[in-house]
C-alpha cells in the first residue's frame, strides 16, 4: 500500500529535515520511500511544504504528490492561511501542531470527513528543547494517527540523525508527542 | 598530394594522438621561402639574439658564428631584423 | 551483502564516484548538480578516497582539467548542469575528440533564458552531438548503477569514450529514495583500476590535440562514430557482469507491458516510472499499454528499439525539450527516423511536456495514454506535435 504524505511548516523550521526522518525510519521498516521538497526559492519564514511517500513495493511514481493520505501541518499558524487540506483523499488524515479547540480548528481546515489528531507541539518542544523547534514532535503525533512506521525505526534515525544529548531530547519529545496527540472528535 | 598517400580512419591512431616524438622534424618548411637570410660570417658576432628569436628553430650555433638550417627557415626575416650588426640580409629566392 | 541507503539522486551518484575510486575530480557546483561536488568533497575531506580534487574557476576549466587527468590515465569523474553544462560545450567535443573516458554526472535542467533552475531535458540535448555516451536513468538506484557500470563502460580499449548519466534535476537529484549499495569489495572486484591504452609520460613523450586539417579532420571523426559502434556489444558484457554481481538487469531498453500492449509510451528518466504507474492502473482495467524506456540514448539503440515494439500500434514518444523549428523533438525525431522504411505500420506522435520543471502528472500521462489508444484504434495521428501541460 502507498502512503502518500505532505508536510507543511515555514522556511527554517526543518520540513525537508522531517520529511527525510520519516522516510529512513520507513526504510528501517523495510519499505520503499521517497522524500523530496516543494521546490522553490527556499526562504525563511516563507510557507513550505514538504512530501513523504511510502509503500511496501517500489515506488516508480514521481510526479508531485496531489492526493495525500496525511498532511501533516508543523506550523500552527497556517492555519487558514495556507489550504491545508487541498487534494486530501476522502477518509485521509490531517495532524495538527495547535492549541486550537476542535471546533475552531475543524472550521478552519474545512475538512468534514478527515481524522483529525491535535498535538501542541510547540508546548512540548519549548518544555523539552527550550526551544520553539517542533518538526521531530510532528513525528511521534503523525505515527500516534497513522502507524504508518514504527516509533522504534523513528527513535533509531533520529538518534542518528542527531548525536549525543540532542538526539535523546528529541526522543523525549517525540515520546511526548505520541502520548499526548489526541484525536479529535 | 594525391589522395592515394594518405591513410584512412582504420589505420591512422584514434582521436588524432601522435605516438612518435619530434615527428614535425619531417616536415621540412624550408621550401615555403620568398627570401633567404643570408649570413656574412666575417661580421657576425655570435651574439645569438637571432637564435632567441627565430621562430622555427633554424638558427644553427656554431662556435664563432651562426648558421641557418634552410631544411626549415620559412624567410620570415627575423633574423635580419634583429641581428645588431646587420650580418643577415634578405635575398630573393631563385627557384 | 549490500546495504539498505536512503540516497538523493545526488548523493547516490556521489557515493557510486567513491566507490569507483577515481583519480581525478574536477568540477564547479551548479544547481541542482551541486549536492555531488558537496558529498564528494566531503570524502575528500574525511580522508576516505585518494581523490585529486581539483576546484576549478568555471565548468570550462572542470572539464579541462578532466581531460589532461584522463590523457595522464586516470580515472575521472565530474558533474554538472543547464549552464554549466552549455559553458563545458567546446571542451565535450575534445574530450570525446581525444578519446577520454571521462564520466560526468549531468543533472538536467533547463536552459535560461528565461532564468530557471529546474528539470527538464535542454541541457543534454543541446549537447546532444558532443560525442558521448548518454545515460537518462529512472530514479536514484539506476543513477548508482549506471555509474558505476559507466567507468567499465568508458575505458573499454573498444570503446574510450566518456559517459554522461543523466538524472532529472530535482525531481531526482534532490528526492531521496531506497537505494540498495553494493560492498566496497564487490565494487572493486566489478571495477578494477583503469589499464589505460596510452598515457602522458615525460620519457615516453606523445603529441595530443595535433591539427588536422582537410587532410585528417574527416578520419578522426569517422573514427568515433566507430566507437560509438562498438560501444552495444561493451555495454552488454558490462551489463552481464554487473547482473552477476548485484542480480540487477540493465540493457539499452527498458520495457513495461510491451508483450500485448497495442499502445506505449515512450520516454527518458523519472517520467518513465510516472507512466509505468499509469500504465499499471490502466492494464489492470484491461487496457493495452505499455512503457518503453530508452537507458541508452546515445548510441541510439534503433535494432533494439524496433525489437521491443511487438504488436504496438501507436506510440506517443515524449520529449523534455524542444527543438525549435524542427518537425518533432529530439527523442521523436530519432524514433521516427528508426521506424521510417522498416515496414512497421506504427502511428507516432510527439508530446513535449514538462519544460522548466512544469510537473508530468499521472493524469497528464493518462491523458496521453488515451490519446495514443485512440490513435491505435483509429490510425489516424490528429496533432503529430504538442505541447502537454502548458497554458494556452
Amino acid at each position: 500500500m502507498l502512503v502518500e504524505v505532505r508536510w507543511h511548516g515555514r522556511g527554517g523550521q526543518g520540513i525537508v529535515t522531517v520529511s527525510r526522518l520519516l522516510a529512513y525510519a520507513a526504510l528501517l521498516d523495510g519499505k520503499y520511500v521517497q522524500a523530496f521538497p516543494e521546490f522553490g526559492p527556499e526562504r525563511r519564514g516563507a510557507p513550505v511544504t514538504g512530501y513523504t511517500r511510502i509503500s511496501d513495493e517500489p515506488i516508480t511514481i514521481h510526479s508531485h504528490i496531489y492526493n495525500p493520505h496525511v498532511v501533516v501541518i508543523v506550523d500552527p499558524t497556517l492555519i487558514g492561511t495556507v489550504n491545508m487540506t487541498l487534494g486530501l483523499v476522502k477518509d485521509g488524515t490531517i495532524v495538527a501542531n495547535t492549541e486550537k479547540d476542535s471546533t475552531t480548528l475543524k472550521q478552519n481546515l474545512r475538512a468534514e470527513k478527515a481524522k483529525i489528531f491535535t498535538v501542541n507541539a510547540t508546548r512540548i518542544a519549548l518544555d523539552v528543547l527550550g526551544r520553539p523547534i517542533y518538526n521531530t514532535a510532528m513525528l511521534g503525533a503523525l505515527v500516534k494517527a497513522s502507524p504508518i512506521v514504527t516509533l522504534d525505526s523513528i527513535d533509531k534515525v533520529v538518534k542518528e540523525r542527531f548525536p549525543g544529548a540532542v538526539g535523546e531530547k528529541n526522543v523525549a519529545v517525540i515520546k511526548r508527542a505520541y502520548e499526548e496527540a489526541e484525536k479529535v472528535e | 598530394m594525391s589522395k592515394e598517400s594518405k591513410l584512412g580512419w582504420k589505420k591512422i591512431p584514434i582521436g588524432g594522438l601522435l605516438f612518435e616524438p619530434g615527428s614535425a622534424m619531417q616536415y621540412k618548411t624550408g621550401d615555403w621561402r620568398a627570401f633567404k637570410p643570408i649570413v656574412d660570417q666575417g661580421k657576425c658576432i655570435n651574439c645569438l639574439l637571432c637564435w632567441i628569436y627565430c621562430p622555427d628553430a633554424a638558427i644553427v650555433r656554431k662556435e664563432k658564428f651562426i648558421d641557418i638550417n634552410y631544411d626549415y627557415c620559412k624567410g620570415c626575416g627575423i633574423c635580419a631584423n634583429e641581428c645588431p650588426v646587420k650580418a643577415i640580409t634578405m635575398v630573393e629566392e631563385k627557384k | 551483502m549490500p546495504k539498505i541507503m536512503g540516497l538523493t539522486g545526488d548523493e547516490a551518484i556521489a557515493y557510486a564516484a567513491k566507490q569507483s575510486k577515481v583519480d581525478v575530480v574536477a568540477a564547479y557546483p551548479i544547481t541542482p548538480q551541486t549536492i555531488i561536488v558537496e558529498a564528494f568533497s566531503e570524502y575528500v575531506h574525511n580522508g576516505e578516497v585518494h581523490t585529486e580534487f581539483v576546484c576549478v574557476e568555471s565548468e570550462h576549466s572542470a572539464m579541462s582539467a578532466c581531460i589532461g587527468a584522463s590523457l595522464a590515465g586516470a580515472r575521472v569523474f565530474t558533474a554538472s548542469s543547464s549552464q554549466g553544462l552549455a559553458l563545458m560545450h567546446e571542451m565535450l567535443y575534445i574530450a570525446s575528440g581525444l578519446r577520454c573516458p571521462i564520466v560526468m554526472g549531468v543533472v538536467n535542467r533547463a536552459l535560461s533564458a528565461p532564468i530557471n533552475i529546474h528539470g527538464d531535458h535542454s541541457d543534454m540535448m543541446g549537447s546532444r552531438d558532443c560525442g558521448w555516451i548518454q545515460i537518462y536513468c529512472e530514479n536514484s538506484q539506476e543513477a548508482y548503477d549506471w555509474v558505476l557500470q559507466a567507468f567499465k563502460i568508458a575505458e573499454d580499449h573498444e570503446v574510450l569514450l566518456p559517459v554522461t548519466v543523466n538524472i532529472d534535476g530535482f525531481i531526482l537529484s534532490h528526492a531521496l529514495e531506497r537505494v540498495e549499495v553494493y560492498d566496497d569489495g564487490d565494487v572493486e572486484k566489478f571495477l578494477s583500476i583503469r589499464n589505460a591504452p596510452f598515457k602522458l609520460d615525460p620519457d615516453n613523450p606523445f603529441t595530443v590535440g595535433a591539427l588536422c586539417f582537410t587532410d585528417y579532420y574527416f578520419e578522426i571523426k569517422r573514427q568515433q562514430v566507430e566507437a560509438l559502434k562498438n560501444a552495444p556489444p561493451v555495454i552488454d558484457k558490462v551489463n552481464k557482469e554487473f547482473e552477476g554481481l548485484t542480480g540487477k538487469k540493465y540493457s539499452y531498453i527498458n520495457t513495461y507491458g510491451l508483450e500485448d500492449a497495442e499502445a506505449a509510451v515512450l520516454c527518458l528518466g523519472s517520467t518513465a516510472g510516472t507512466a509505468k504507474a499509469v500504465a499499471k492502473k490502466l492494464r489492470s482495467q484491461g487496457k493495452r499499454v505499455g512503457v518503453i524506456k530508452p537507458w541508452v540514448y546515445r548510441p541510439f539503440p534503433s535494432e533494439h528499439l524496433l525489437q521491443t515494439l511487438g504488436n504496438l500500434k501507436a506510440l506517443a514518444v515524449l520529449d523534455r525539450a524542444i527543438c525549435p523549428g524542427a518537425p518533432y523533438g529530439a527523442l521523436c525525431s530519432d524514433v521516427v527516423s528508426t521506424l521510417y522504411d522498416n515496414g512497421k505500420q506504427l502511428k507516432v506522435f510527439n508530446a513535449v511536456y514538462g519544460l522548466g520543471g512544469r510537473d508530468i502528472t499521472p493524469f497528464d500521462i493518462e491523458a496521453i495514454f488515451n490519446e495514443a489508444m485512440d490513435v491505435a484504434k483509429t490510425g489516424i495521428v490528429k496533432e503529430p506535435l504538442k505541447f502537454v501541460g502548458v497554458r494556452e
